[in-house]
């Protein structure tokens, strides 16, 4: 037995299956029933249509001490805003800002509007409404001097084990896709599709939501909205999905 | 231990890869043991593991089945496995079930907490044993 468990040990270390080959990257798409996705590609059956909607709505409406509208700045959206959500997190100043971050920089410093806060409805719809021009667009995060130091911590976070059940996001997203946890396939862990519609929440939600779900699901303290450690995860997601097309608004089981 | 502390104990024939003695005084229960192995709120085995819990629909494959697993191994080698399986497999992506150190940012509810009790876990394996 002895024997067998040292023959096991090297076994398994060397099937770990490491970082994704990006000719074999697939979306979260990708994993879910028919239904599910025909949900997804049909506008007029995604339920995160409604979200769209309010976002257009809240594009448009003069807001805050400055009375100004996003739209007031950035006129037509389909056009000014076509593609930003491919390149975020993005590097303002010193530091990535995701794309909720830059859009709360914006109301409270040209609007001169309070911040919406994390996984409000207004800024989910908002972010979606921006995030929905770059739909079909691949992602487009580099990695230069500027971005590395940011990717590479985020990778650090995304490889180190955690919470009371020692997993790591790699132990199951890199070595383990495919798979069934509890019946559920474990996706790839791609953040193509945010904000996305899930089913199981009911609503909308940010890819921070998810994230935190399963830092829960580890028994892992989860890392607070919009903290340094959380836009670096999402900033090296971003970059290790580089090429993929945006999907957002997804829904999500 | 260190990897000569191991050599050490291979070459005088001791079990570096079982927990022989029970880590609670009472003797375990399989039928807790087997409530317990079915709880995705309490021992999550079958997040990961299948089984032969036919009312269970949904059970993972990330990990062998536990079919027989009391005929692949002894008491003591299941006992390790569940109380720090990186001593068998320093890669297991499987949690240590009875062990509260080396771990990163636990939630403050569960901190300083193993995932299950002493009892439990010879609940468990008193379950274990008996899938031959
Ligand atoms: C024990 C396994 C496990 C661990 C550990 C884990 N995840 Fe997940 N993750 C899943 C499963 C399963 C799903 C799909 C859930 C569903 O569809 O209900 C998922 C979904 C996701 C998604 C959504 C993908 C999509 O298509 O929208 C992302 C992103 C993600 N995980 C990132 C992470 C990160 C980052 C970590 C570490 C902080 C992590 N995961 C840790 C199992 C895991
Ligand atoms: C996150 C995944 C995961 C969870 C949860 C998990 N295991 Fe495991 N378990 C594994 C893997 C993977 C192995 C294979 C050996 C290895 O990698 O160490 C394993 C091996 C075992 C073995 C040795 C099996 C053999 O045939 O050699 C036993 C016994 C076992 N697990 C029991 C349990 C029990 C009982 C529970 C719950 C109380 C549990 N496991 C929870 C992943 C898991």
């Amino acid at each position: 037995m002895r024997a067998a468990a040292l023959f096991l040990a090297a076994f398994c270390a060397c099937t770990q299956a490491g970082e994704i080959p990006l000719a074999e990257r697939r979306s979260g798409y990708e994993f879910m029933g028919r239904e599910t996705r025909a949900m997804q590609d049909d506008d007029t059956t995604n339920p995160a249509l409604f979200a769209l909607l309010d976002g257009e709505t809240l594009w448009n409406r003069a807001d805050g001490a400055a009375g100004r509208a996003c739209a007031a700045c950035h006129g037509d959206a389909a056009q000014s805003m076509k593609g930003v959500a491919a390149r975020y997190p993005a590097i303002v100043g010193a530091k990535p800002l995701n794309l909720e971050q830059r859009i709360n920089a914006c109301r409270v410093e040209k609007q001169r509007a309070a911040a919406f806060a994390y996984e409000s409805k207004e800024l989910l719809a908002l972010t979606a409404y921006v995030a929905r021009q770059s739909r079909g667009l691949p992602i487009a995060i580099e990695a230069n001097d500027t971005t590395r130091p940011f990717i590479d911590a985020g990778r650090a976070l995304y490889e180190r084990r955690q919470g009371q059940l020692n997993l790591a996001c790699s132990q199951c997203h890199d070595d383990n896709w495919g798979r069934s946890l509890a019946g559920t396939p474990i996706p790839q862990a791609h953040p193509t599709g945010y904000p996305i519609y899930r089913l199981e929440w009911q609503a909308m939600g940010s890819l921070e939501r998810r994230l935190r779900n399963c830092m829960i699901g580890a028994r892992a303290e989860p890392y607070a909205y919009g903290s340094p450690e959380m836009v670096e995860l999402e900033l090296y997601l971003m970059w290790r999905a580089r090429g993929m097309k945006l999907e957002t608004p997804a829904v999500r089981p | 231990m260190t990897s000569w502390a191991f050599v050490l104990l291979f070459l005088a024939g001791a079990r570096a890869d079982e927990i022989p003695a029970p880590l609670s005084g009472a003797k375990g229960d399989p039928q807790r043991g087997r409530a317990i192995v079915a709880n995705r709120q309490v021992g999550l085995c079958l997040l990961c593991h299948n089984g032969p819990f036919p009312e269970e629909r949904f059970q993972g494959d990330l990990a062998p089945d536990l079919r027989g697993v009391g005929s692949r191994l002894t008491e003591g080698e299941i006992r390790l496995r569940l109380v720090d399986p990186a001593r068998a497999n320093p890669q297991t992506i499987m949690p240590a079930y009875y062990k509260t150190d080396g771990l990163t940012r636990v939630a403050p509810s569960y901190r300083g907490k193993p995932v299950l009790s002493a009892e439990q876990i010879e609940d468990v394996l008193a379950y274990l044993v008996t899938l031959k």
